[in-house]
């Protein structure tokens, strides 16, 4: 019992520790993972309900362009109000696109989501003298609060900032996953039937599910942004979703860290393999990615916890969350 | 009117590429019941090796007029090593699997895919313009035109012409719709589902190829070129109908007047024009305008 | 809800199939507490009049009344809000969840006043009952186990425990014994009819064996190619020669 909740502790404690002793470069990589990773649990909700959203990049764009277009027209670029910007938006996307998306499954539920990101992107794309078109938009210097830090500490407070927001996204996807809706989202995956016949709609279910994961794309969107600094149409493109639904699964969706476990790794692969394999990292990761669906579909999450033996005196005992 | 010609002509042009790269994608949903992401890769490596046999039959001095072998040589290369290693070796394992592991499998093997190409073929654009150039152009009402763009089209209706009459007239060909229409029937009257799986496949990698490599001559290849047409792909047959082959034909009709009706009148919104295009078909018969699945929609 | 009025009526009720008819003017009626069985061959139309009575189908014409109020056409969502619950012929559960959680979400369905995604699924307020109800059906001890791990006896009990969990006016079970084993059956019907007695429960069940409905019935309808042939007793209705035939294909 105290092995389980004592790596989620030196998770987190590294994770808070880190940054201090760390390399910019690799800073810099670990505050993309953390930006990105509630975007990626937004796609992996979906999963654990059996469906899968190839168009989540559509809130990660809303967020980030919601950064992009505060700081052009706006003047617009404190973290702390545009997070509550992003997460609004990411949600009333949801929310407006949900209403047609809920009622769909399969692989028409994935076909509808992409071509809704799509449109989004073809938007984005070609009516640049909105969006700036592929030349994009530029997320200006981050303030936190009205607070300018000074230039030497700037990068640092930003990752804590993201550290934050994911750690409240976590604890919002935690506290949903332990509700009832949380597990009808679960139960969907086996028996719709079942739960329309206890009186709950299932079409609810996943409506609300929906406009959770657009909220937690948006905050994601808003935190890349910042962090990458720069913002362009490929943040709506399909491959961006590709990307989300494949970290989800390289980390190991069926718990909430393995999606963080998954994002880390592959930005540090991508970092890595682009910068001595240019021609080759796409490989790399294409690779990795077809050893972990034929070998080891619970992805990374899952070997960390054959690695701990939970896998033997835990057997048949079900876990939660 | 000199606007509708010029509409209906880019129309007919861009429909018929479309069509060549969606028929295959249609094939391979229908049989094997699987997107496959990786189909705009075999689109792209089709294109790339036509490319280069052709520059290399240019280069060596040969016939000119040889490089249109090459379109068709590059391809068939492709499409008969390709598709049943990438069948064999690793959709065959996953048939069973959830969605997600069927997309992201294929996900993958594009790009293991875009990477080959560059391994193979550098990052530098390639351009073969001889079979395009050969042909020559000509003109109607004051706008030029080439003749390699009437081939295509040609060549298109020639090839969807055969294809329909395959179906209906081959052993082969009904014995794939017969999978198609029922996989389950067709196991138990004694089909080999495993071997039309992997002629299936086949033939869709042969048609992407063909696609890339049909398309290569009228632009300069380079990587990355495949991404749009990746998804275009599936715009097209979510609109004429995932797994049937009319859809293909029928929804690269719609996309390709769209897109040239956009392009010739308000050029910002052709992709969004495409995929909302897209939206509305899923929304109102999401099985697509010819196609027949079962539609899980509560 | 009307007093005096019946507890369920069916109106006509038809629905054909193309060249099949599964209900042909279905008109029953049946009163508080009363404990019905359906009896009829294979594809004489007993679980379409579950299935038109709760609303998974609409009928081609007729009407579905219960406690008064016209239901003709409601999903089964708002028809289980209602107050009828049925268990089905292969159980419907959530494989993947314990069978305390299966438990669970029945009472959280019921209990839902709006959008619950903030408090958590396991509190007091549910476990408690959902462990009584689960002891109740003798799953006791598969509480925290997934349910795949239940044998066929089991899955059908946690069946009908998620219905009865729903606390409804009006039980439909479609064939509970149905895959049970012989030794299993009378023990599994024993404690499914104790639940119904203890709790007053307006029931039907549909069964094949005869057995099972001459020993639990007190009413007993039977139907032949979508038409209700007979109604009443037990010790009548299976005795008479046209029923017999019409059911087992002898007299």
């Amino acid at each position: 019992m105290g092995g389980r909740r004592f790596a989620p502790a030196v998770g987190a404690a590294l994770l808070v520790a880190a940054p201090l002793v760390i390399p910019d470069w690799m800073r810099f990589i670990l505050a993309l993972a953390l930006a990105k990773f509630p975007a990626v649990l937004g796609v992996a909700l979906f999963l654990r309900g059996g469906m899968v959203s190839f168009g989540h990049a559509m809130f990660y764009a809303v967020g980030a362009y919601a950064v992009g277009f505060s700081a052009r027209w706006l003047g617009l670029r404190d973290v702390a109000a545009l997070l509550p910007l992003g997460v609004v938006l990411g949600a009333a996307a949801a929310a407006l696109v949900g209403l047609v998306m809920a009622r769909y499954r399969e692989v028409f539920f994935a076909m509808l989501n992409l071509a809704f990101s799509m449109m989004l992107y073809g938007a984005l794309l070609k009516l640049y003298w909105v969006t700036g078109g592929t030349d994009g938009l530029a997320a200006g210097v981050p303030t936190f609060f009205g607070w300018a830090p000074p230039r030497e500490f700037l990068r640092l407070v930003l990752y804590y900032a993201t550290l934050a927001t994911t750690g409240l996204a976590v604890w919002v996807v935690y506290r949903f996953l332990a509700s009832p809706l949380g597990y009808f989202l679960r139960a969907r995956g086996d028996n719709e039937i079942r739960i329309e016949y206890s009186g709950e709609s299932v079409q609810r279910v996943i409506y609300v599910t929906y406009v959770l994961s657009g909220a937690l794309g948006g905050a994601a969107g808003v935190l890349a942004a910042f962090v990458v600094g720069h913002i362009v149409p490929e943040y709506a493109f399909w491959v961006q979703s590709g990307e989300f639904v494949f970290i989800a699964l390289l980390g190991g969706f069926e718990s909430v860290p393995g999606p963080l476990v998954g994002a880390i790794a592959f930005e540090f692969i991508r970092a890595y393999a682009s910068k001595y394999f240019p021609n080759e990292w796409q490989m790399v990761l294409g690779v990795i990615m077809l050893a972990i669906i034929l070998f080891r579909p619970g992805g990374l999450w899952a070997i960390w916890e054959a690695l701990r033996g939970r896998l033997g005196p835990r057997a048949g005992e079900v876990q939660h969350a | 009117m000199r606007l509708l010609t010029i509409i209906v002509m880019d129309g007919a042009v861009f429909a018929a590429v479309l069509y060549l790269l969606s028929v295959g994608l249609t094939l391979v949903f229908g049989v094997l019941r699987i997107l496959n992401v990786s189909h705009g890769g075999l689109y792209a490596v089709g294109a790339y090796m036509a490319t280069s046999l052709a520059l290399r039959v240019v280069g060596a001095g040969a016939n000119p007029y040889l490089t249109y072998a090459m379109l068709l040589v590059g391809p068939l290369v492709v499409g008969l090593v390709a598709g049943p290693l990438i069948e064999r070796l690793f959709l065959r394992r996953i048939y069973a699997a959830d969605m997600h592991i069927q997309l992201l499998l294929t996900f993958a093997i594009f790009l293991v895919l875009e990477d080959l190409i560059k391994l193979l073929w550098g990052t530098a654009p390639l351009f073969a313009s001889e079979p395009y150039m050969l042909l020559g152009q000509f003109e109607v009402g004051g706008i030029t035109y080439s003749w390699y763009q009437v081939c295509l089209i040609a060549f298109a209706v020639l090839f969807g012409g055969v294809l329909a009459w395959a179906v209906r007239a081959t052993r082969i060909g009904k014995i794939v719709v017969a999978v198609i229409t029922d996989r389950e029937v067709s196991q138990a009257v004694g089909i080999n589902v495993d071997r039309i799986f992997t002629v299936a496949f086949t033939l869709g990698a042969l048609c992407a190829a063909l696609g890339g490599a049909l398309i290569a001559p009228t632009i300069a290849v380079v990587p990355g070129f495949a991404l749009d047409a990746t998804v275009l792909a599936f715009a097209v047959i979510a609109i004429g109908g995932m797994g049937s082959l009319e859809g293909a034909a029928l929804g690269s009709l719609i996309v390709g007047l769209l897109r040239s009706v956009a392009v010739h009148t308000v050029p910002e919104v052709d992709l969004v024009a495409i995929y909302l295009a897209m939206i509305m078909v899923l929304i109102v018969r999401p099985e697509g305008l010819f196609g027949q699945l079962e539609v899980r929609r509560i | 809800m009307r007093d005096g009025a019946p507890v369920l009526e069916t109106v006509d009720l038809t629905k054909t199939f193309g060249m099949v008819t599964a209900a042909s003017g279905v008109s029953v009626r049946l009163r508080e507490g009363e404990l019905v069985g359906i009896v009829g061959a294979n594809g004489s139309g007993k679980t379409t009049f579950l299935n038109l009575v709760t609303g998974y189908l609409k009928p081609d014409r007729g009407r579905v009344l219960f406690a008064g109020r016209e239901c003709t056409g409601l999903p089964p969502r708002d028809i289980t809000r209602l107050g009828i619950a049925r268990s089905f012929q292969v159980p419907q559960l959530y494989t993947h969840l314990t069978a305390l959680e299966n438990l669970l979400l029945a009472l959280a369905a019921r209990a839902d006043r709006g959008v619950e995604f903030w408090r958590p699924l396991y509190r007091a307020e549910w476990v408690e009952p959902a462990l009584a109800t689960l002891e109740r059906f003798g799953l006791g001890a598969y509480a925290r186990r997934p349910v795949s791990d239940l044998p066929e006896g089991g899955r059908k009990l946690l069946d009908v425990a998620l219905s009865v969990a729903l606390q409804p006016r009006l039980l439909l079970m479609d064939e509970p014994t149905s895959g049970v084993s012989i030794e299993e059956k009378f023990p599994v019907m024993d404690t499914l009819m104790a639940v119904v007695a203890e709790r007053g429960l307006t029931t039907i069940f549909v069964e094949h064996d005869m057995d099972v409905v001459q020993r639990y019935a007190r009413r007993v309808l039977a139907f032949d190619t979508g038409r209700v042939v007979a109604d009443g007793p037990p010790d009548v209705v299976l005795a008479d020669p046209e029923v017999r035939r019409a059911v087992l294909g002898r007299a």
